[in-house]
């Protein structure tokens, strides 16, 4: 046992698989309330943003990662939202326009900062944009005789501490996101709840930046929920499909990165967009194939009422026995053979409508349904 | 700084970052009217992949192949997110999000494939992430030029087409106008403004250059031609000033500077514009609660005198103070200055009392409509 752990937290491959899925875990679960708050660019403007903390931080502390930089992280992250809702509140600035005044200011800082202080740290735009998850397993701790990646280490907590959050408050955050006033009525400060978990997005971007970077880190926020949006009505559900989604990502991003020599972290957020495009092809209520054999069933539907309204009305007619035949339909209904054809097979399979030779008559059933649409007022009365 | 202006490096540098303001201010304009600000962050890093595919097929760092490249690029982007969020239940902000992060993330794998391929005509590619004015040559400055150029033209070409659609699209359907391609077209352009400012600020700050010279132009005016004449002017002064301390200073790069220098603006814009001004709009109310605070005052020394049937019937200030349940000193003190109220002494009180002057009386009179007698 000790020997299969310590092979593991050995194994580079494994420790960039798992330290890829823990930032899939921990961003997406979060994610998933941003995105169902309309508020996913916000994800977008606080990862920007961090870059001013961690160099702040830095200048402070002399430390460029562990606890303090992720609540240093976490109060940028306010402060990015704080005085983006200042804009907002002056009415001069519409709330998207706000988001991206803030974060490009704050990141510009940021930049020129690492710019006049820290050229010689490891902290420059680039690691903390784009992040190297190739080397996390570099930088250890020692935990009992294991020793532990860093990054793990970091991501793990934070990973634990999203779960917790989202799982002991899932109820009031259920409730915040579907019907914020309610929320409120009922007492359970929907605007806390919402600095808490913008908190924690931050303090997550932060522990993210060397594994995937800044940029990377959104894919992780906004995809895997917006996938899991496409694949289910329920929020527990949702949140399970997304952290699955984010952590299939990490394991054939890494796979297919080393394949093709290329960025792991880009490759990883790649995949993500590779199964939201399968969401969004394949799901089965609001996927597109979905969406359009509804369409298709729905067209067909009203086509096989169609033929039953034209039938019941020529029924009795002296001319019943040329307009109620297969060939009519081409003339009068302006209908192309193939859609005959599709149309009559239904209408037969379905029992509205039988075959006396060339001429076509109305089941009962089918009279029902031409009667449905001629005369809805007696539909259910009788 | 005349030394500084005759480098060769420098001019590149400042034409070029004029071109990017004024471009930028311009569809930026159109941009934040039609609430679309962030598409502008999507677009910038959706240039990426495009940057990426343009050096791949052309072979080498040309400098058109990736600028074509990036427009392509940006622009599918816009169509992809227009299409996501009106075919799906995804919303407008997660549909920029996602198309953000995996354009971004397709461009960072082939940028990765790129210099893992070994190529020795890669080098500079990077700096499209983040931007290196001093890397542009006269060359790259003639594409630029040439893009604004097409961009403006289009702007003055179509600019009734685009001031409708972006205050009134569905008046714009009933005269039959094609909105939806006029809306593509508009979307698309803010690719050709982030092409111009790939070189200049990086894809990754390009989003301040759309959002915030038009929004501080807003502050200034109402008129559309006025904001994006304004918005073009903020974006170049912005960008001379950037371009010019990074050439001074310590090794500053250059984007970050242009984006600090157009934020300040934006600052200034908020606090002072004349109009819309935060300043400006507080000294308005200050003044107005001053005025009302007087004019109260007036009619309640009018009313006295009314009901005493003694025009200079004398007032006690404390009576006036208790009365409206604040201190009364400082709005006499203006009532007095303008020459509506005297001070008087009511012996043997010892305390300040007020009366009427005529045209205290006349003002409060007509004031008061002249009905309540």
């Amino acid at each position: 046992m000790n020997a299969m752990l310590s092979a593991f937290f050995n194994s580079p491959d494994a420790m960039i698989m798992l330290t890829g899925a823990l930032v899939g875990i921990a961003a997406s679960v979060l994610g998933t309330f941003l995105i169902l708050r309309g508020a996913s660019m916000l994800s977008d403007a606080i990862s920007h943003s961090i870059v001013f903390g961690i160099i702040i931080v830095w200048m402070l502390t002399g430390q460029a990662s562990g606890p303090v930089q992720i609540i240093g992280a976490a109060l940028t992250g306010l402060l990015t939202v704080a005085l983006t809702e200042l804009l907002t509140a002056t009415r001069r600035v519409k709330a998207d326009a706000a988001i991206g005044l803030v974060f490009p200011a704050l990141f510009s800082i940021g930049v020129l900062l690492i710019n006049i202080y820290a050229r010689d740290v490891h902290i420059d735009q680039h690691t903390v944009l784009l992040g190297e998850i190739g080397f996390v397993w570099l930088d250890t701790y020692e935990i009992g005789n294991y020793l532990v990646p860093q990054a793990v280490v970091w991501m793990g907590v934070m990973a634990c501490l999203n779960l917790a959050f989202v799982t002991l408050l899932f109820k009031e955050l259920k409730l915040a996101t579907f019907d914020a006033a309610l929320a409120k009525a009922l007492g359970f400060a929907p605007v806390l709840l919402s600095y808490a978990l913008l908190a924690l997005l931050s303090g997550t971007a932060v522990a993210a930046f060397d594994s995937v970077g800044a940029i990377l880190f959104i894919a992780f926020v906004i995809v895997p929920p917006s996938a899991a949006y496409l694949l289910t009505d329920r929020l527990s559900l949702m949140l399970v499909y997304g952290a699955a989604i984010a952590i299939v990502s990490s394991i054939a991003g890494y796979w297919l990165a080393v394949g093709f020599n290329v960025s792991i972290g880009g490759m990883m957020a790649v995949m993500t967009g590779v199964c939201f495009i399968a969401a969004l092809a394949f799901g089965p209520r609001y996927g597109l194939i979905a969406q359009d054999a509804r369409r298709r069933a729905r067209v067909a539907e009203n086509a096989a009422r169609t033929l039953a309204v034209h039938l019941f009305n020529h029924e009795n007619d002296p001319q019943a026995k040329e307009e109620n035949v297969a060939a009519a339909l081409r003339d009068h209904l302006h209908w192309s053979q193939a859609k005959s054809h599709a149309i009559l097979a239904k209408s037969l399979a379905d029992g509205l409508v039988t075959r006396a030779g060339d001429t076509l008559l109305l089941t009962d059933k089918g009279r029902t349904a031409a009667r449905e649409v001629l005369e809805p007022w007696a539909r259910g009365g009788g | 700084m005349f030394a500084l202006l005759s480098d060769y490096t420098i001019q590149n540098v400042l034409i070029g970052a004029a071109l990017l303001g004024i471009v930028s201010g311009v569809l930026g304009s159109f941009a934040v009217l039609r609430r679309q600000s962030l598409l502008g962050d999507t677009l910038s890093h959706a240039a990426l992949p495009g940057i990426c595919l343009g050096f791949l097929i052309a072979g080498t760092r040309s400098l058109p192949a990736i600028l074509v490249g990036a427009l392509i690029t940006g622009a599918l982007a816009a169509l992809i997110v227009l299409a996501l969020s009106r075919t799906t239940r995804l919303k407008t902000d997660s549909s920029l999000g996602i198309v953000l992060s995996i354009f971004f993330a397709l461009g960072i794998v082939l940028l990765t494939f790129i210099q893992n391929a070994g190529n020795a005509a890669q080098g500079g590619l990077e700096s499209f992430l983040f931007g290196q004015a001093a890397a542009i040559l006269r060359s790259d400055l003639y594409v630029m030029g040439a893009i604004a150029i097409v961009a403006l033209a289009l702007v003055a070409l179509f600019w009734k087409e685009f001031k409708l659609i972006t205050f009134d699209p569905s008046y714009g359907r009933t005269l039959g106008l094609p909105v939806l391609a006029l809306e593509a077209g508009l979307t698309t352009m803010i690719a050709l403004a982030v092409v111009i400012g790939l070189q200049m600020v990086g894809v990754v700050l390009m989003a301040a250059m759309i959002i915030a010279p038009a929004v501080a132009a807003r502050q200034w005016t109402n008129r559309l031609g006025t904001m994006v004449g304004l918005a073009a002017l903020f974006g170049m002064i912005s960008g001379v000033f950037g371009a010019l301390v990074s050439a001074t200073g310590r090794g500053l790069a250059t984007g970050p500077l242009i984006v600090l220098a157009v934020s300040a603006i934006v600052v200034i814009s908020l606090v002072f514009a004349p109009e819309r001004g935060l300043l400006p709009a507080l000294l308005r109310q200050r003044e107005n609660s001053k005025s009302l605070r007087g004019r109260r005052v007036l009619a309640t020394l009018y009313r006295l005198a009314a009901e005493h049937n003694d025009p200079a019937y004398p007032a006690e200030q404390k009576m006036l103070d208790a009365y409206h349940g604040t201190g009364t000193a400082s709005a006499l003190r203006r009532l007095q200055s303008r020459g509506l109220v005297a001070a008087t002494r009511h012996h043997p009180e010892p305390t300040p009392h007020w009366t009427l002057t005529e045209t205290g009386i006349a003002e409060a009179r007509s004031d008061l409509g002249g009905a309540s007698q």
